[in-house]
């Protein structure tokens, strides 16, 4: 069914079609449409489910962790400093394996107080042990709320799906909304392999000693080591049902390319209208979107990226006192690259709190990282004036 | 009072075993004892940071025979409200939800999302086990600790300067169907409390003092008794509030003076004459205002209930 609906709408009928059992979250903007819509479903009874309507974040995300330890599937959403607010129990959720799907409406970090988008809130959980997906546009939002479920409870990890605040989370699009039975297919009941159980009971998360502490750990890094792998099955079965894929990384007309846009988020969308012009113009220049940011893809990032000469990484986020966040992830991971086919990586940092990212801009880009004949590992701020 | 049967007016059953972890003398595990006897096996535990999190036991092991989730510090009430959500989701509504957190947990950080659940009038029990200090980290004061106690961090030059915060008064403003005050040194009296809170529905809450000998530096057998002290000295007197509206003693008081049981503690060891007047002086006025508002529910219900002591 095509529906034109905004991304907070899309993220909300993602949830409903998942048929969560659980929800708890509090409000904050550009996230709030998402609760709202959410309440509408589950006070109509088209959603349900139980909404608890918590007095924080940090509350939300504890209420979700509660319901999924007691073998519910749960949702949850928040932004910014909510999402921040949170941290603590990010944490908990993963290392206590609970399956949560939170969506996140990427927006600033204050101070000042700025509703606009950029990545630096979800970037700043990157080692909470979430896995973490970026979307490009609201039909992406809502295919990938379902399938974050999927891979979830596959694999007994928590993953956050990024939508960039007002770009996604308020502009409405024409989406198709999965057919519920063919969801319903896709994505059975959940099925927790332990839970709180007053029949089995047994204690979750109490004190462990150096000698095993270390191995929960190891078994939380094998279960993130396997999750492209799993994401890729659960994509390919989406493509046989849906007729859609995305992949934990897209080249866009990458083929033979000297120059290689590395984005993520609705910043993709900019780059491939400037790639396509660029490619008519008779440039060999190209695109590699980065959609799941932890675990960081590094095997598929060194295959679409190896041999290329120059990269150009457009980050709406930056890590204070070093580069752009993800500039700095793909340096470690093509470091060890053979010389030859290692490229030179260009970190942009451009777009914070909401700034555009227009054509103009990514043009810049592209002409200053052909150009440049500066030491690559300059951090490169796009459009400031000092 | 009338004797009791202690074999006849408590439950056989155990959900706590020996090998915990509790320090000698502590009386938490007693509480929890007898609180799970009342509560029986249909219970899930959630345990926010406190001492509990070691007396419990490490894993793999556990002391308790019933679900236990432990939990960061400030979320006990929330994942509560999580696991209430998926218990009845799949309609299983006769499980018990019992968040177990200490004074810190309870009157500090963890009281916003108290209040957030008991606004919500969540259908969970809570209970605090109250032993007046950070006592897992090594004594440390929390709003819970009362004037004039030595802590680490209230040493003796300077010991706490603020009264104990009134977190019955709190939770009875939430006007939540049940909330009380016990303690293990009166063993029947806690069951029965833990017993009547599991029929009800709604956010219940027992505030159950806890003593410690390490933290309280008094002997490992003296906890008990110093507790019986406490309520019969009117420092921690024996209340029931129903919907925050109907408040009541549920034993009588002697009113002994505080004296003794502040002598016996080591953490009150330095206090002057004047100090202890001070303190005798708070409790009474304490004291007076509760008199008030039991006898002003009691007007407003037009009944005398058992066991009011109006002198």
């Amino acid at each position: 069914m095509k529906k034109v609906i905004v991304g907070n709408h899309a993220v909300a009928w993602g949830a409903r079609l998942a048929r969560v059992e659980v929800i708890s979250a509090y409000p904050i903007t550009p996230q709030t449409q998402v609760v709202e819509k959410l309440s509408e479903m589950c006070a109509d009874g088209t959603l349900p489910a139980r909404f608890i309507k918590v007095e924080s974040e940090h509350s939300a995300m504890a209420a979700v962790i509660g319901a999924s330890a007691t073998g519910a599937r749960t949702f949850t959403a928040s932004s910014s400093h909510g999402l921040l607010y949170m941290h603590e129990m990010l944490h908990w959720a993963a290392g206590g394996r609970h399956p949560i799907v939170m969506a996140d409406v990427n927006r600033s970090i204050g101070p000042g107080w700025n509703i606009w988008t950029d990545q630096n809130d979800s970037l700043s959980q990157r080692d909470t042990g979430w896995v973490q997906l970026y979307c490009e546009t609201n039909q992406e939002v809502i295919d990938t709320t379902i399938q974050a479920f999927k891979l979830a409870e596959a694999l007994d990890v928590p993953v956050m799906l990024m939508l960039d605040g007002f770009y996604l989370s308020h502009t409405a699009e024409p989406v198709d909304v999965p057919d519920q039975e063919m969801v319903d297919r896709f994505l059975p009941s959940r099925v927790a392999p332990r839970k709180l159980d007053v029949d089995d009971p047994h204690a979750f998360g109490a004190l462990v000693r150096p000698d095993s502490y270390m191995e929960m750990r190891w078994l939380q890094q094998e279960a993130l080591r396997q999750v492209p792998a799993v994401l890729e099955t659960i994509e390919a079965d989406w493509m046989r049902m849906f007729g859609r894929h995305y992949g934990a990384v897209e080249s866009y007309r990458a083929e033979d390319a000297e120059l290689l846009l590395v984005t993520s988020g609705t910043v993709t969308s900019t780059a491939r209208y400037v790639v396509n012009q660029r490619r008519a113009a008779g440039e060999a220049i190209g695109l590699v979107k980065v959609k799941m940011f932890r675990p960081f893809p590094t095997e598929l990032l060194r295959d679409a990226l190896a041999g290329v000469a120059r990269v150009a990484v457009l980050d709406r986020n930056f890590s204070p006192g070093h580069g752009g966040i993800f500039a700095e992830e793909l340096r470690a991971a093509l470091y060890d690259l053979p010389s030859e086919v290692r490229p030179a990586i260009y970190g942009y940092v451009l777009g914070l709190g909401g700034r555009d990212i227009t054509p103009t801009v990514i043009d810049e880009v592209i002409d200053r990282t052909r150009q440049s004949t500066t030491s690559e590992r300059a951090d490169l701020w796009v459009g400031v004036n000092p | 009072m009338s004797q009791v049967r202690i074999d006849q007016a408590i439950p056989q059953g155990e959900f706590m075993t020996s090998g915990h972890l509790a320090c000698p003398g502590c009386a938490a595990p007693l509480a929890m004892r007898l609180v799970l006897k009342a509560l029986g096996p249909k219970t899930i535990i959630v345990m926010p940071a406190s001492c509990f999190t070691i007396i419990a036991g490490p894993w793999p092991q556990s002391s308790l025979q019933v679900p236990v989730y432990h939990t960061a510090f400030a979320t006990g009430p929330a994942v509560a409200s999580g696991v209430r959500a998926a218990l009845d989701m799949r309609g299983e509504t006769d499980t018990t939800v019992l968040v177990w957190v200490g004074d810190g947990g309870t009157f500090d950080i963890g009281l916003q999302s108290l209040s957030g659940a008991a606004e919500r009038n969540e259908n969970i029990m809570y209970c605090c086990y109250d032993n007046e200090a950070y006592m897992n980290t090594g004594i440390q004061r929390s709003s819970a600790t009362p004037w004039g106690a030595w802590t680490t961090t209230t040493p003796a030059q300077h010991p706490e300067a603020t009264n104990k915060k009134d977190i019955l008064g709190i939770l009875a403003a939430h006007r939540i169907p049940y909330a009380a005050t016990a303690t293990p040194a009166y063993p029947v009296d806690l069951v029965e409390k833990a017993t009547r809170a599991k029929g009800m529905q709604g956010t219940r809450f027992l505030h159950i003092l806890s003593p410690c000998p390490p933290g309280w530096k008094c002997g490992d057998d003296e906890g008990l008794e110093l507790a019986r002290m406490a309520v019969q000295n009117r420092v921690f007197p024996m209340l029931e509030v129903e919907d925050g509206e109907r408040w009541r003693f549920t034993m009588d008081h002697a009113g002994d003076p505080v004296e003794p049981y502040l002598r016996r503690q080591g953490r009150f060891r330095h206090l002057n004459a004047e100090q202890v007047a001070h303190i005798q002086a708070e409790v009474n006025a304490r004291w007076a205002s509760l008199q008030r508002r039991v006898r002003a529910s009691a007007d407003e219900v037009s009944v005398v209930l058992p066991g009011m002591a109006l002198a």
